[in-house]
């Protein structure tokens, strides 16, 4: 139980830190970056205690927030993230999905690319609505969403695999 | 009571949500107005000491670079020197009640850029124990970069020119027709001037400066070329795109300008 408390909250700084100091400075041609926070989101343990997981989500985002100065565009589409983040576990690996032990790192690749693609555009759909907030530009939303969101997915994919404990 | 106690036990979760996605909602509408919200500021001890520590390491990559520019501007410095007439070299005047020195510049290390998202801000490493406040100009030896807007006690932030909010008094080099800088938020090398009346001289290619009719820039510092100009939908004005002579993807050391006489301009003004 220790080990995992400990693991949580080494991920949460190294990833708050990875994603304002190297992550958001990549501006893949002009303004593209990825937003690998959410690994946070997308591997915390599937038992938990849902209120402390909302919480720790909005505590992740408002961090982010901080660092590059844009109000609580991160901190809002954390949360919702979190919030919903059972109905993307639900519809991608079964309504019983409480009751199987899902190890994140030994579940085949499609269910998991689908379960981190969901997360993502919705994490970035909601984050760029918020950061631009201006309803006449929605094909701007929608374009930064998508190029964003195919950068993000590549990233965490790769990060996941790197740092998977072989067996 | 005991069904509103059963009720907020049972809905804890999605009330605790609602809650923080209304907070974060409330700082993000506050981040969309200039003066942003104080709280939520990377100008605060910790993200300014992280960056701060990050850039000690990472500035010495563009040291080539800064120094190019540096030269540069020693360069234009020295014409101006040595190619003055020969009448105001040797009436020097000494007097110093006759100098009323109306700007004041503080040099700064930028230690945080952005430029992709539509709202950027900076940040720069002098703060309030350096005596830089809110709504001082940041510029560089270029051109224009941005206003401060929120300040700690070593670190200060800056509202970049390409942030939709940014509103800068602006006009055209040659002649004194003035209009606002604004962003669109589409490409990090070109902002627009706006509310040029259309009888003015516009001409593609011709350089934009600051107006002085702002109380915290100079008059003529140089912000870049017109690249490209139409008349807006009243046909009153003219819309005109100016490509930036600052690279703002690579921005090392600025200057901040104080205005030493605001208080006796906003005084006037009232």
């Amino acid at each position: 139980m220790n080990s995992v408390v400990a693991t949580n909250i080494a991920r949460f700084i190294a990833l708050v830190l990875v994603q304002v100091l190297v992550f958001n400075h990549i501006n893949f041609l002009g303004y593209i970056n990825p937003y690998i926070y959410i690994l946070f989101i997308i591997l915390y343990p599937v038992k938990n205690n849902r209120t402390l997981f909302i919480f720790l989500a909005f505590l992740l985002g408002l961090c982010v927030d901080i660092f590059s100065d844009s109000g609580g565009v991160h901190a809002a589409a954390s949360v919702s993230v979190a919030f919903l983040r059972p109905g993307f576990l639900k519809s991608v690996f079964g309504a019983l999905y409480e009751h199987q032990t899902i190890k994140f790192s030994n579940i085949d690749i499609v269910p998991k690319v689908s379960y981190i693609a969901f997360l993502t555009v919705v994490h970035h759909f909601i984050l760029f609505s918020l950061e631009i907030f201006n309803f006449s530009k929605i094909i701007l939303v929608a374009q930064k969403t998508l190029f964003s969101s195919i950068f993000t997915i590549i990233i965490c994919i790769l990060v996941t695999i790197i740092f998977t404990r072989k067996s | 009571m005991q069904q509103i106690i059963n009720f907020i036990i049972r809905n804890k979760n999605f009330l605790l949500f609602l809650l923080l996605f209304i907070i974060s909602f409330i700082l993000t509408v506050q981040s969309h107005s200039f003066h942003r919200s104080k709280f939520i500021s990377s100008a605060n001890f910790l993200s300014g000491g992280i960056y701060n520590s990050v850039h000690n390491i990472s500035q010495y990559l563009d040291l080539k670079t800064e120094n190019k520019i540096l030269i540069e501007e020693n360069y234009k410095l020295r014409n101006l020197l040595f190619n003055q007439t020969e009448n105001n070299l040797d009436s020097v005047i000494v007097d110093s009640s006759f100098y009323s020195k109306e700007f004041k510049f503080t040099p700064a290390s930028l230690i945080k850029n952005s430029f992709s998202s539509t709202n950027n801000s900076l940040l720069v490493d002098k703060g309030e124990k350096d005596g830089v406040k809110e709504d001082f100009g940041v510029i560089t030896s270029k051109g224009l970069i941005g206003i401060i807007d929120n300040t700690s006690n070593s670190y200060s932030r800056v509202v970049s020119i390409l942030s939709t909010k940014s509103k800068i008094n602006a006009q055209l080099k040659k002649t004194n027709h003035f209009g606002t800088l604004l962003w669109n938020g589409d490409s990090h090398e070109i902002v627009q001037l706006m509310d040029v009346p259309k009888i003015a001289p516009v001409q593609i290619g011709d350089t934009v400066i600051t107006g002085g009719r702002s109380t915290i820039f100079p008059k003529g510092i140089y912000i870049g070329t017109i690249t490209s100009f139409q008349v807006d939908n009243a046909e009153d004005f003219y819309e005109i795109n100016i490509k930036l002579f600052n690279d703002m993807t690579n921005i090392g050391h600025v200057y901040i300008v104080e205005n030493l006489k605001i208080k006796e301009l906003i005084n006037l003004e009232k």
